[in-house]
């Protein structure tokens, strides 16, 4: 396991830079520093800035079962820093719908969000993220305490609807979306399989988790 | 300004051919794009093919049928594309078509006219004379081009078999070649691609059957070498690389139709007021605009209503999207 200090000198710095790798590169081909954003420009980013959003989100989603497998707890170091990149290019990509592809055409925007069941799930989906980014900081967290922990179970909605958002949207290939699917399926069948073995193994100590609970970020870093 | 020109034994010299031509350097993307996309989803080449080569045609402009709205760039025509069955990116048709083989090609005539039967391209349009025609084309996903097609009129061809009374519609049938055509390996669509229109569609002289594009015969990515263009349609309905044309008494099957019949129907209109279930299709689009420019509004029929509007008089157009 690496030490405290290599995970925050090193490692978090590092996921940083590979987290902001698709925004700097997206930004580069936008200035037509390196090649370019090709025919549709607004759709290329667009769909970059949605595709890394929902794999963050599911790379978030996985960082607790990766812990356990891998007995690695210092991966929950990560967590918080990776939830609030996915929650800053989800946030893009809203921005870049209303902004770039819509033109902050009200008429246009406000029916779409609510008469098409693609874009109501993505605005949802949104939605759901801002109070798990608002109370990501450390005082957020102790103010809130073990409502804290209920607060953020909300991810097991959120990714969900994110590749629900992203299926719906596809015209016939829905390869892409179905590989999400799974992935996601495996990550929140996991942990189901872990609250009813825990429930049932050892029942007297139901309702007393004996693993630090899941979905709370370490209390001091 | 200072031109450094290379002398003969100048070994700081760039010999003209070392230079990477602008076509080479600009596909390098392309390639690297289309090896990831043939390693991420099994399909494609094991390496990239050059692209399609195209030849110089022989067409006079026809203004009548042209708009004057700039048409997009050579690049953008030719390297934003559907045409699944080489891959359903943008630039998968391009990145993936370089082994399709346009010629020869033989195009079959069967179904309800006198003449049916078998005929290799050059005979099959020989009797025309080219025509570019430079159309709008509006996608189902809302996003539009302005393309020079060249051309021959659909129904000048289609009069040459001479339908009979039965002929109430046209069928057409692009070739199944799962070995130069890597997307056919994998069943996004019910393989073959087919489509419909009819006969009196078909007939209507903005019905045009393309050869080729802004002067040069179709690079495989558009269709090589025969496809189909009504710009008041869809984009989807201008079937490509066409096999069979079949006069047809029963309204044919088409293949976006089989895959989502609520989604895409057999006349597939060009409509603004007739939503996709998924999205608006109020405006679209226009590739090339930039990264800042808004949406237009999308016109009824794509703008040819004058041309058009007379083949569905009393018809419900939401009913028969």
């Amino acid at each position: 396991m690496p030490s405290a200090t290599i995970v925050k000198r090193v490692i978090k710095p590092a996921i940083f830079v590979l987290c902001s790798l698709p925004l700097a590169w997206l930004a580069l081909r936008a200035f037509g520093v390196a090649g370019s954003l090709g025919a549709n420009p607004v759709e290329e980013i667009q769909d970059t800035l949605g595709e890394w959003g929902l794999r963050l989100l599911v790379i978030t989603l996985a960082v607790t079962p990766l812990r356990d497998w891998f007995n690695a707890p210092w991966l929950i170091l990560l967590r918080r820093m990776l939830g609030v990149f996915a929650f800053a290019y989800v946030l893009l990509h809203f921005l870049t719908w209303l902004i770039l592809d819509q033109g902050l055409y009200w008429p246009g925007i406000l029916p779409d969000i609510a008469k098409r069941p693609f874009i109501t799930i993505g605005f949802a989906a949104l939605l759901l993220l801002i109070p798990l980014a608002v109370t990501s900081t450390n005082a957020m967290m102790r103010r809130l305490g073990k409502r804290w922990k209920s607060l953020h179970r909300l991810i097991y909605i959120i990714v969900p609807l994110g590749v629900w958002h992203y299926w719906w949207q596809v015209k016939a290939d829905i390869r892409e979306p179905l590989i999400y699917a799974a992935i996601v399926a495996v990550l929140l069948g996991w942990r189901f399989w872990k609250a009813k073995r825990r429930r049932s193994v050892t029942p007297a100590h139901a309702g007393v988790p004996s693993d630090p609970p899941d979905g709370l970020p370490p209390a001091r870093e | 300004m200072l031109i450094k020109r290379p002398r003969p034994g100048d070994s700081a010299g760039i010999l003209p051919s070392q230079i990477t031509a602008e076509g080479t350097y600009l596909s390098r993307r392309t390639l690297l794009q289309a090896a990831l996309a043939a390693g991420v989803t099994g399909i494609g080449a094991a390496w990239p093919e050059p692209a399609s080569a195209t030849t110089d045609l022989t067409f006079k402009r026809n203004e009548a049928f042209s708009t004057t709205e700039a048409p997009n760039s050579y690049e953008d025509v030719t390297g934003y594309n559907n045409f699944y069955e080489f891959g359903t990116g943008k630039s998968d048709p391009a990145a993936n078509s370089g082994r399709f083989k346009p010629t020869p090609w033989t195009v079959t005539i069967s179904g309800e006219a006198e003449t049916t039967g078998k005929f290799t391209l050059e005979d099959f349009l020989k009797p025309h004379a080219l025509e570019e025609r430079v159309y709008r084309l509006r996608c189902v996903e809302a996003w539009s081009m302005v393309i020079p097609w060249v051309g021959v009129p659909l129904g000048d061809v289609l009069k040459r078999f001479k339908p009979t009374s039965k002929a109430k519609y046209v069928a057409f049938k692009t070739v199944m070649r799962p070995s130069e055509m890597p997307g056919q390996r994998y069943a996004v669509l019910d393989w073959p691609y087919v489509e419909g229109l009819r006969i009196d569609e078909a007939m209507n002289p903005l019905s045009l059957l393309a050869v080729g594009v802004y002067g040069k015969t179709l690079p495989n990515q558009n269709g090589a070498p025969l496809r189909l263009v009504t710009p008041w349609k869809y984009g989807f309905k201008g079937i490509k690389s066409i096999v069979e044309i079949s006069f047809t008494e029963k309204e044919p099957p088409t293949s976006w139709n089989i895959s989502a019949s609520h989604e895409y129907g057999f006349y597939a209109n060009v409509n603004p007021n007739v939503d996709h279930p998924r999205w608006s299709q109020a405006r679209e689009r226009r590739i090339g605009a930039g990264l800042f420019n808004a949406r237009i509004p999308t016109q009824m029929f794509n703008g040819y209503e004058k041309e058009v509007a007379g083949l569905y008089r009393g018809m419900d157009l939401a009913k028969n999207y």
